[in-house]
């Protein structure tokens, strides 16, 4: 009705004032409504992570003390502690660590600073994402074939973080390059300007200024790669390792897989409900320092251009 | 004339620059430039806006070539050597000739880092050697007595005309013999900006300055030499007081009395 279009425009417009007020009400109503909607949905979403942590955390309770954190797995519920799969957790990221850091941060430097705007680049760029998003079984499978068996490291440490490492690799990155392209141009001009190489002026200039936004990145990939299950699933982690692993080419479990394993078995020994809370417990926990590090780190080291 | 007099006057010029032709892309940004820049003298180059005078200071030291679109022919000369030709390191050239930028970019970092970025670079190892080529840089820019005693504080925190200085202070730290700068006041305050026109008087003793300004008073306080350039072209190059007195030609006219640009 209010389409007022070509000549007869303004008339209409004074004549039907009103009928405008009555739907800029009817606006601003709608406006409440959906305002209302969408914290529902958020209150909704956040009831059930409620419950959910009520659920684990009373659980684990009278389960998770000093003893199950330092004791070894065991058959006997009552025995049983984490102290070995926490050490296979921290194993498996003194693989990942290294592996996706170095990698991760060569390919961003060579995709952003090296690889000019050609064609190469551009697909290589859009696989990069494409892979981003395979799912994680994918990559066990990937695991399973290559360095399970091809290289022969089976189910070993070396084995689980190497595919852990693929799995995470592109979203270092990805976050690499992001923070590397936010590195403003009149900084690499400078540095170039007074005889620098491109290698140096990566260095000292590039690296430095983008470190903040690919430690964020790297901490969010570290703690996707601490709590994947499935593709250690694939790579077919033994249900029940005994011995502390001490080396990369042991066999060992990780705190997501453990609960998997116990979460199965709860039909045998009842008990095994409350250890796998127990270890969500610690897993959560884990990754609520790594999120928060990376936070830190990012409001720590904001935009100073 | 004799050969000695002939080679005295061509250890003179630093810059003979050739018929160089620029393109981005396809469009031509440089039509045939042809001139020579003296020792110790400043240069400056005026013209409208989008003329191509950034384009030109920025290929005297090759930092046009970053832009993966830049095509160039004609020859610039650099004390004789071509510095297309492949034996020339760009390293080189970039350190022989310093450049700075319309836009203060000081490294975030403090004071003392930013002005020894390049020494470092070119692997000065001895932290008192360092400090004294801080010092002398410093000195050289004008700089030291007002930032002497917070050479350690981070470069964010002085003023838009202190960055500058700074910038410059980091240029002549790697001993440069020309400086080539794109309106180095363009974002600065009335008295930053004389400051650094005190400065660029200062540094004509030692270096060859290359100035983009276009503010014209400017050109007319510190320069010897004016090139003027319009669409690309060298319309007229000269003495500066040629320039602004008796200009040859009726578009350099029309340009310094204002009637465009
Ligand atoms: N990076 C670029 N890519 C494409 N064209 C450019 C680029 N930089 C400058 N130009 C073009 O070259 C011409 C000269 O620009 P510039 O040298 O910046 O002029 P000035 O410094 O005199 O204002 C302009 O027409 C401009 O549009
Ligand atoms: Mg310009």
């Amino acid at each position: 009705m209010a389409n007022g279009s070509g000549s007869g425009k303004y008339e209409k417009l004074a004549i039907e004032a009103p009928s405008f007020q009555k739907r800029t009400k009817r606006r601003i109503l709608l406006d409440k409504v959906a305002g209302k909607l969408f914290s529902l949905s958020i209150f909704f979403a956040l009831a059930v992570l409620c419950i959910l942590l009520y659920q684990i955390v009373s659980k684990s309770i009278g389960w998770l003390d000093f003893k199950f954190l330092t004791g070894n797995l065991s058959m006997d519920p009552y025995k049983a502690g984490i102290r070995g799969v926490i050490i296979g957790s921290v194993l498996l990221m003194v693989v990942v660590i290294p592996v996706t850091l170095l990698l991760g941060v060569s390919t961003a430097i060579y995709l952003e600073e090296y690889a000019g705007k050609s064609r190469l680049r551009s697909i290589i760029n859009t696989n990069i994402s494409n892979l981003a998003s395979v799912p994680s079984v994918i990559f066990g499978l990937l695991g399973l074939t290559v360095f399970g068996r091809l290289f022969n490291l089976g189910s070993s440490i070396l084995a689980g973080g190497l595919t852990l490492s693929l799995l995470v690799l592109p979203i270092v990155v990805v976050a690499s390059q992001e923070a590397i392209r936010a590195v403003p141009g009149f900084l690499r001009d400078a540095s170039y300007a007074i005889g620098a190489t491109k290698w140096t002026t990566v260095k000292k200039v590039v690296l430095p200024a983008s470190l903040p936004g690919i430690l964020t990145g790297s901490i969010l990939a570290m703690s996707r790669a601490i709590g994947e299950t499935a593709p250690l699933v694939v790579l077919g982690i033994p249900t029940l390792i005994l011995r502390i692993p001490n080396g990369l080419l042991d066999d060992f479990t990780a705190l997501p897989i453990q609960i998997y394993y116990w979460t199965l078995d709860t039909v045998l020994t009842a008990e095994y409900a409350n250890l796998a809370a127990a270890t969500i417990v610690v897993l959560l926990v884990l990754l609520f320092l790594m999120n928060s590090a990376a936070i830190i780190i990012r409001n720590k080291f904001q935009k100073r251009y | 004339m004799t050969s000695k007099a002939n080679d005295e006057r061509k250890s003179d010029i630093v810059y003979d620059v050739d018929n160089l032709n620029l393109w981005y892309g396809n469009d031509q940004a440089l039509r045939d430039v042809t001139l020579d820049i003296k020792r110790n003298e400043v240069t400056a180059i005026i013209g409208p806006s989008g003329c191509g005078k950034s384009t030109f200071i920025k290929t005297l030291n090759r930092m046009v070539e970053l832009i993966p679109i830049v095509r160039t022919s004609g020859e610039i000369y650099y004390h004789g050597n071509n510095i297309f030709e492949k034996t020339t390191r760009v390293e080189d050239l970039r350190t022989k000739v310093g450049m700075v930028f319309q836009k203060p970019n000081p490294f975030p970092k403090s004071v003392f880092e930013n002005v020894v970025y390049g020494p470092r670079i070119h692997g000065i190892k001895s932290r008192k050697v360092l400090e004294e080529i801080a010092e002398i840089s410093l000195k050289r820019a004008a700089l030291w007595d007002e930032v002497k005693d917070r050479l350690h504080d981070n470069a964010y925190g002085l003023s838009g005309g202190q960055q500058q200085r700074l910038c410059i202070a980091r240029v002549l730290a790697v001993e440069p013999e020309v400086v080539l700068m794109d309106e180095p006041t363009s974002a600065l305050d009335p008295i930053s900006t004389l400051k650094i026109e005190d400065l660029i008087h200062e540094l004509k003793q030692t270096y060859t300055i290359i100035i983009v300004t276009h503010n014209m008073q400017q050109a007319g306080r510190i320069s010897e030499k004016t090139a003027f350039f319009l669409n690309g072209e060298v319309i007229e190059y000269d003495r500066t007081e040629m320039i602004f007195s008796t200009p040859k030609d009726k578009r350099t006219e029309d340009y310094i009395t204002g009637r465009f640009g």
